[in-house]
């Protein structure tokens, strides 16, 4: 049963998949998302799949401040990852954000909503920075996965990648 | 003893045993190859062996009633019958023993397809539903194509059985009929030009946008498995006979190998068609091929 775990908790940390939400960005991160997967920087060595569906993610990537649109969106998809999951946010935008503060369209940051488990700041931030927020957040996943799969992170789990 | 060596057929070799690790290597091969013809370095090797065990500790959504209990089946049913459809390929030469024909391969061979236009419709997603829809039209398309090259390779040969048809030789008119399979197989195996029913960003990975956790582990381990089942049968038919089994095995390695880097090939060339143009290449350009083929089959058959 222990090997059992460690194996589990290895190849959890060898297969992120991500699911890509759009909380109202401007599409700057989202752009260096997809770089994150082009022959440049290739993520897929890490075993990152962007994923189509959020059924079949273990990291949600939220880009975007939060629309209050958005908040409905962002609470079912989540509740649609089966866990155990972690959360990545991109770009300033959903940690504090960003310029769009006190806008009266917004609802934002993220965590008021959903627990983050890795902010990568910057706007937008540099996809070697995202590669190494999905690299950290799988670590968070694998570490999760064994204590129990829908436990929710604890605030001094959060990690800030440096950009 | 027939029911000793059936068994080793459906448990070793070709069956599970070799099955299922041939099928995340081909997998890996497919990934790996479409990586580096695009400038990448790609995932590692054991890739898809971490991808089934970390999607078999995750949660499943909750299902309740005849729906969630048919969600956990029919990805079951794909992978069993793929198994199946392996281990029927004729690669040693038999010493007694099952010996199914190819009309039980084709059967096999097409369960896994049926069970995803039933899983689409199972999980009642919108997109499920478009993708079992995509999926139903495609096999309706390359099926008859498919089917008349098949029944071109067995005429040629006057026999159903796939011991006999692996053994005989390779004639310029199974070459046809070959490569008629050969042109149904990217949209048998949902790759890249046909790759409609599971399109990621139209429909959210179409009829598989529900399945989560074990039950994707199974369709991604049946995707493999027809991944070995349809490059097996094509291999066995190419394979000349080999007098030593060890080595009619390698030459079947081998040959399903250069196949999965065609289709790789293939894959990474070319952009999603629509359905309608799919249905077109198969129905009007593609037929040509088969019809030629069954034809000339009958024809030899008749002056013989």
């Amino acid at each position: 049963m222990k090997l059992w775990n460690r194996l589990m908790c290895y190849c959890r940390r060898h297969s992120p998949w991500l699911f890509h939400l759009n909380s109202g960005s401007c599409n700057g991160c989202d752009i260096e998302i997809v770089a994150a997967l082009t022959p440049r920087y290739d993520a897929e060595q890490l075993g990152v799949r962007l994923e189509g569906s959020p059924r079949h993610a273990d990291i949600l990537c939220v880009t975007g401040p939060v629309t209050k649109n958005a908040v409905c969106a962002i609470k079912t998809v989540y509740g649609q990852v089966c866990g155990p999951k972690a959360v990545v946010a991109i770009g300033s935008c959903p940690a504090t954000t960003n310029v769009f503060i006190d806008s009266r369209t917004l609802d934002g940051p993220l965590s008021k909503h959903i627990p983050v488990d890795v902010f990568v700041p910057g706007c937008p931030p540099r996809p070697d920075a995202i590669i190494e927020g999905v690299a950290k957040a799988a670590e968070i996943l694998a570490a999760r996965g064994n204590i129990s799969a829908q436990a929710p992170p604890a605030i001094e789990q959060t990690v800030e990648v440096q950009a | 003893m027939s029911i000793l060596t059936a068994l080793a057929r459906l448990l070793i070799f070709p069956g599970i045993l070799f099955a299922v690790p041939a099928a995340w290597f081909f997998l890996w091969v497919e990934r790996k190859s479409v990586a580096m013809m695009q400038g990448r370095i790609g995932p590692p090797f054991m890739q898809p062996f971490f991808d089934f065990i970390k999607l078999l500790g995750k949660d499943t959504p909750p299902r309740n009633g005849v729906a969630g209990r048919l969600m956990r089946a029919w990805p079951l049913i794909a992978v069993s019958t793929a198994v199946g459809a392996v281990g029927l390929l004729p690669v040693l030469p038999s010493s007694g023993g099952f010996q199914g024909d190819l009309i039980l391969l084709l059967a096999l061979l097409e369960v896994p397809s049926i069970c995803i236009i039933a899983a689409g419709f199972t999980s009642r997603s919108i997109f499920g539903e478009i993708g079992s829809a995509r999926e139903a039209v495609l096999s309706v398309s390359y099926n008859v194509v498919f089917l008349l090259a098949i029944i071109s390779v067995a005429a040629s040969q006057h026999t159903f059985r796939l011991e006999a048809l692996a053994q005989a030789p390779a004639t310029p008119l199974r070459w046809v009929g070959i490569l008629a399979i050969l042109i149904c197989l990217p949209a048998k195996l949902h790759l890249n030009p046909f790759s409609l029913p599971n399109a990621e960003q139209e429909i959210y990975s179409g009829p598989m946008v529900e399945f989560a956790g074990p039950e994707l582990a199974m369709w991604e381990l049946s995707h493999g498995l027809e991944w070995v089942a349809a490059t097996g049968l094509v291999a066995t038919l190419i394979a000349p006979q080999m007098a030593f089994w060890g080595l009619s095995a390698l030459v079947f390695v081998a040959l399903s190998f250069g196949i999965v880097l065609l289709l790789s090939a293939l894959a990474a060339a070319t952009a999603r068609l629509a359905i309608d143009t799919t249905v077109r290449f198969y129905w009007q350009c593609t037929i040509i091929f088969a019809v030629l083929a069954v034809s000339s089959a009958l024809f030899m058959r008749l002056r013989s």
